[in-house]
């Protein structure tokens, strides 16, 4: 967190708004899912009010602006965009379901994380920020990759069933592709992936939370 | 004596008598003093290595010669700690600094006399022949596996049927006559400037051939596979491209080969030879990659095959990557390289 401080100091002014636009995007979706629900009084149908702005929040995420290791935020942001874009968005039938748990999971965690790197530009970061940062991971990194992974086990039939982004054989270039597999193997690839994710996260809360003396206000 | 004590420090020209700095290293043993104790007027080096990360002192020697070179110093090291073979020793003037190299002389490198050495592990090593020699027989066995239709691979009326397209079997003779070619090559051809690389590469790169063949073998011999749409044009033109390649490659080859001779690591400039399929030199700095990118090309035309498209892709990326590289080196060691080069292809990369 020492070195994240100078580099800060560094950074030009455009990029905090940057970050700012990323916590307004997560915020309108929060309000968004709050306002219809209250409005509908069940779950059903939440999608299409968010489905826009869902969309397009993945794609929005700025590598290079805040020090966090490009590896995992690229693995990260490619897992974003490839459930709301591969899955949810092409498969119908998950969207009015499943799909909640990684969006609720999702949402709260950006909205702190933009928090987060926004205030730390800005060289005013309160510690409930930072502390809720690191901590609130812990419940909402296994949520959300439940979520994700249901939601891709929900889409296998209806991918099975109509052959979803599938090529078979034979065609004039000899190649194939089933989708249905691929997905089964990007379940199984959470397997090696999140728990390193994870546990760089606890590695990190334990350095940065540790040394609370250090860094209890940053002013 | 003090003609001597600059000598070993640097090489320095000497301007008295005895103690000229001739040019070859080991200093003339000065005669003129009586040899009471019969001791050779030569100044012995103390080197000191030390880790390059903690700093620790991991081996202390004396006496040693100043003609000595690195790869001798790193036998020495060796013989204290045995689990770092030569091969494995990263030797440095500088904890962050270039690797110092075998052949470089002591008394020849800008220490006093007692020299300094930081130390780096780089891992368990593996002979370049030994990785070349694995990943160049799988793709061979596995391409036939596949051409031979072995059970388990497709349904089982299929097994051990043969296709009845000829170009399938032009393919099998194809691929298999360029993976016996670089396996021919590694064990007879190539001169290696290096002896070994990190043992994880292995893994990495037999990933990626055997990951590769297999899975361009798979659509080529599978028994829904689809000719060429322009049929004996495609094939024949394909064919042509494919072996005016590989005999270019093989011409690239030898003609590195002679640059250098056995047992040497010197570095000279390539240069078009008789052979017409070196003319290429003076357009390109590293052809033997550009006739296998061809090689390739041709075998995708041949197949008509999408998977086998990747593979030249990828291919040609990572060769790329090494020929600009290479010629990078040869601008840098080179004052009078030719300016008319580009790395891979001929005035655009």
């Amino acid at each position: 967190a020492k070195l994240s401080r100078t580099q800060h100091s560094k950074i030009p002014f455009n990029k905090d708004i940057s970050c700012f636009n990323g916590n307004i995007m997560w915020l309108v979706i929060a309000v968004g899912l709050v306002r219809a629900y209250l409005a509908r009084g069940s779950y059903h149908g939440l999608y299409y009010s968010i489905e826009k702005p869902l969309n397009v929040c993945p794609l929005c995420h700025i590598p290079g602006i805040v020090p966090s290791s490009v590896v995992l935020t690229g693995f990260q942001v490619m897992s974003r965009v490839f459930l709301t874009w591969a899955v949810t968005h092409s498969v119908r039938e998950v969207r009015w379901t499943v799909c909640y748990y990684f969006v609720t999971a999702w949402t709260v965690t950006e909205i702190i994380r933009y928090s987060f790197y926004t205030f730390s530009l800005l060289n005013h970061l309160p510690y409930l920020i930072k502390w809720a940062r690191y901590t609130f991971f812990i419940v909402l990194y296994p949520m959300g990759v439940t979520g994700e992974l249901l939601t891709i086990y929900a889409a296998l039939p209806y991918v099975q069933k109509t052959g979803l982004y599938s090529v078979t054989l034979p065609n004039k270039y000899n190649f194939s592709f089933d989708y249905y597999t691929f997905l089964i193997l990007i379940m199984i690839s959470y397997i090696p992936l999140f728990p390193q994710l994870y546990f760089h996260m606890i590695r990190q809360r334990k350095k940065v939370l540790g040394h609370v003396e250090d860094y209890s206000k940053v002013e | 004596m003090d003609a001597l004590a600059l000598e070993a420090a640097g090489g320095k020209k000497v301007a008295n008598g005895a103690a000229v700095a001739a040019p070859l290293p080991p200093p003339a043993p000065v005669k003129r003093k009586p040899a009471k104790k019969a001791k050779k007027a030569v100044v012995f080096f103390e080197v000191e290595i030390l880790d390059a990360k903690t700093k620790d002192k991991l081996c202390f020697l004396d006496k040693v010669e100043p003609n000595a070179t690195i790869g001798e110093i790193k036998s020495m090291f060796h013989k204290s700690h045995p689990q770092w073979y030569p091969a494995r020793q990263s030797i440095r003037l500088d904890p962050k600094g270039k690797s110092l190299k075998d052949e470089d002389v002591l008394q020849h490198l800008p220490v006093g006399t007692t020299a300094t050495f930081y130390f780096r592990d780089l891992g368990a090593q593996i002979s370049w022949v030994t990785v070349f020699l694995t990943e160049y027989t799988g793709p061979l066995v596995i391409y036939l596996m596949f051409y031979f239709r072995v059970p388990f691979i497709y349904a089982p009326k299929y097994d051990f049927t043969t296709s009845k397209h000829w170009v399938v079997h032009l393919a099998c003779m194809c691929h298999s006559f360029h993976y016996v070619k670089r396996l021919l090559e590694t064990l007879f051809v190539h001169r290696f400037s290096h002896g070994t690389m990190p043992l994880r590469n292995i893994f990495k790169n037999c990933t990626y051939y055997w990951g590769f063949a297999a899975w361009m073998a798979y659509y080529i011999n599978h028994p829904l596979y689809t000719p060429p749409i322009y049929g004996e044009q495609q094939i024949r033109l394909a064919l042509i491209i494919f072996l005016f390649c590989q005999i270019g490659n093989f011409s690239i080859h030898i003609a590195l080969r002679n640059l250098r001779p056995p047992g040497s690591k010197t570095r000279k400039i390539p240069y078009p030879t008789k052979n017409p399929f070196t003319w290429i030199f003076l357009l390109v700095s590293c052809p033997n990659y550009t006739y296998e990118l061809g090689s390739w090309l041709g075998f995708t035309v041949m197949t008509q095959c999408l998977p086998v498209a990747f593979f030249t892709l990828v291919g040609f990326i990572q060769m790329t990557v090494w020929a600009k590289g290479k010629h990078r080196s040869y601008l840098k060691e080179f004052r009078d390289y030719p300016p008319l080069r580009s790395p891979i292809l001929p005035f655009i990369l």
